[in-house]
């Protein structure tokens, strides 16, 4: 067990996955040389030098079809998408070809294919570089969508992205790069579709994944001093999502809050909400609850910023709202 | 030729009487493109197609009972009935798929090229495009990060004048010869209703590409005889423009060769007749086909889950 920050954890993921299995290739806008935008591929030049980890240009929609293609003729690329905003320009490489490819061709063959891509706020970014669009791509059948939380599901994810025979978008919350966890020297694989308890309760359940994880554990502290005592659940994959274990949670505390970075409308927190009124109906005593931004682009000034995205304050309110 | 000739004329026909779903494209009058370029091709080359991509399919050496079965819609096509014409593909052979989204096919065909060249195959990939596909921004993309990282593959423009219902003129500022030269990429320029030219001139490009020379645009200047899609009434087309896609035919041409070069009519009716019976047992196999039941419609959206380890 050591420490490592979670932008460490998917470098070393990367680094493991490649050294296994020399068809893992990276592809994305200065990944190589420069190490990422994010120092994320940082180091892995010199490992696996520069036929196997590639400088692209700016190019993300052929970025994203050439791994489609390459994917097709037996390698397994894992592509970086700067900021999950610029997704639009891959969008008929992963909607229409990869995410269709298998079913559209009867099942010959699979599309062994990884995008990873930061999301989300926090750094003054604006409305072009700070959106949470995970609701478009866990709304295409096909695709396999997930979000880690923790250090070691940062790896552990990844490793299970690239393992994973379909189309993996591995969305990674910016302001988690620098946090600090435990990464285990030999990680257990992390399964695509199943959620983690973050934290035991018994009075309430929030729902969330990535980013908002650590904000739903400040507000379940917060209402622990209340004695409100909340259970946390870390999706850790959004396409599929773990719909049992919402299940057994809402079995358990009878109240479903959902929160999420991304704006409320349509997004993750829909479907969940959706599922449990039908599925679940007979284990609320109360309304399902979520909380997201609200509908407009993400703004740039650090007040409408701070105002706009989601906070544990915002959680705590939801909580009362749906026990009141 | 003849082949992809007489399957097409077929299932314009079949189409016509309703016989087939959804909604077709012909090659008609295009057959020398790609069996010119597909008789440079190995087995294991793989190539990327487009929405009229039946001759494509059928030169990359397709099963012609699979092909007709999925375009039929049925259980046992080339994709158990979830593609259709557009779709049609045989991994097995390198075929990576017939494409509804123009110029789609483009960067999968490059980044086909970087895993052959990865992977030491020695093998090429290979993308027909229509000349209506030199206005999407992918394309250039492609072209250049095929140039940049001197990938093998072969860019095979069937510049056939229409970019759906309107003349290229109207939708290009610049023409592909131009548009290869800006990426500093070799391009070949040919008559594509002529199988010996775009033979010869697919070889040449081939063999420079297998070189690791890095990639090739070849142009092969053609004409669509039918519509954008069949059906189509082609009303913004004039009747001259009509003929003289008949009058370029590029069977009429090649059978006209072959007797110059020595072969007997006799010899070419065989072929004919043959080929005819093909087609024949191909559509009573795709009338017999099973239709695909809901049963297992989930099948193939998702690879099978299999135990993963660390």
């Amino acid at each position: 067990m050591s420490e490592a920050r979670f932008g460490q954890a998917i470098n070393r993921a990367l680094s493991d996955a490649m050294a296994a299995d020399p068809s893992v290739i990276l592809l994305g806008e200065d990944v190589a040389r420069p190490g990422g935008p994010f120092g994320v591929t940082r180091g892995l030049l010199d490992k696996f030098g520069p036929e196997r980890v590639r400088d692209t240009p700016i190019s993300e929609a052929a970025i994203a079809g050439a791994a489609v293609g390459a994917a097709m003729t037996g390698l397994r690329p894992v592509v970086e998408i700067m900021f999950m905003d610029f997704v639009t320009l891959t969008m008929d490489a992963l909607v229409n070809q990869a995410a269709k490819a298998r079913f559209m061709f009867g099942g010959q063959g699979s599309v062994p294919m990884v995008v990873r891509m930061p999301h989300g706020g926090g750094i003054n970014a604006g409305p072009q570089h700070s959106q949470c669009l995970e609701a478009w791509l866990a709304h295409v059948p096909g695709l396999k969508v997930v979000c880690p939380a923790t250090v070691a599901d940062a790896y552990c994810l990844t490793r299970a992205a690239i393992a994973d025979d379909d189309p993996v978008i591995v969305i990674e919350h910016k302001a988690l790069y620098a946090v600090k966890g435990e990464l285990s020297d030999a990680p257990t694989v992390t399964p695509i579709g199943r959620a983690r308890i973050a934290r035991d309760g018994c009075d309430a359940t929030i729902v969330t994944y990535g980013g908002m994880v650590p904000v739903a554990l400040a507000a379940a502290a917060e209402l622990a001093e209340a004695g409100i005592e909340s259970e946390v659940i870390d999706l850790r994959s959004l396409q599929p999502w773990d719909e049992a274990s919402v299940l057994a949670s809402l079995a358990k505390t009878h109240r479903l809050i959902i929160c999420h970075e991304a704006v409320e409308a349509f997004g993750v927190g829909a479907e969940i909400a959706a599922r449990m009124a039908d599925a679940g109906f007979d284990e609320l005593d109360g309304p399902i609850v979520r909380v997201g931004a609200p509908f407009m682009p993400p703004p740039f000034a650090k007040t409408l910023e701070d105002w706009y995205r989601p906070d544990a304050a915002k959680i705590v309110s939801a909580v009362k709202k749906t026990m009141s | 030729m003849r082949l992809v000739r007489e399957a097409e004329e077929r299932l314009g026909a079949l189409f016509a009487d309703g016989e087939i779903p959804g909604f077709i494209h012909l090659s008609i009058g295009q057959e020398a493109v790609s069996v010119g370029v597909a008789a440079a091709l190995d087995k294991h080359d793989t190539l990327a197609s487009n929405h009229r991509g039946h001759g494509h399919a059928i030169a990359k050496g397709l099963d012609l009972n699979r092909f007709f079965l999925e375009i039929f819609g049925k259980q046992d096509g080339y994709c158990r009935g979830r593609g259709g014409s557009m779709h049609v593909a045989d991994l097995s052979l390198g075929m990576l798929g017939a494409n509804g989204i123009v110029a789609a096919g483009l960067p999968i065909a490059v980044g086909s090229a970087l895993a052959h060249k990865l992977r030491s195959t020695g093998h090429i990939a290979v993308v027909f495009f229509g000349d209506g596909a030199m206005a999407e921004g992918v394309l250039h993309e492609s072209l250049n990060l095929a140039q940049l990282w001197k990938l093998p593959v072969l860019f095979v423009c069937e510049n056939n004048g229409w970019s759906e219902f309107t003349e290229t003129s109207r939708q290009l500022a610049t023409d592909p010869q131009r548009m290869a030269a800006a990426y500093n990429m070799r391009a070949l320029a040919v008559d594509g209703n002529d199988v010996v030219a775009v033979t010869a001139a697919a070889h040449n490009a081939v063999a420079q590409i297998r070189a690791g020379e890095g990639p090739c645009l070849l142009e092969c200047k053609t004409k669509r005889v039918r519509g954008h899609f069949e059906g189509d009434p082609q009303k913004y087309r004039d009747a001259g423009d009509l003929a003289a896609a008949a009058h370029s035919d590029p069977l009429v041409r090649c059978e006209a060769q072959l007797i110059a070069g020595g072969a007997s009519q006799r010899a070419i009716d065989t072929i004919k007749s043959e080929i005819k019976s093909r087609v024949d047992a191909a559509v009573a196999a795709a009338r017999a086909g099973a239709l695909p039941t809901p049963g297992d419609a989930f099948a193939g959206v998702y690879s099978p889950i299999r135990e993963l380890s660390s």
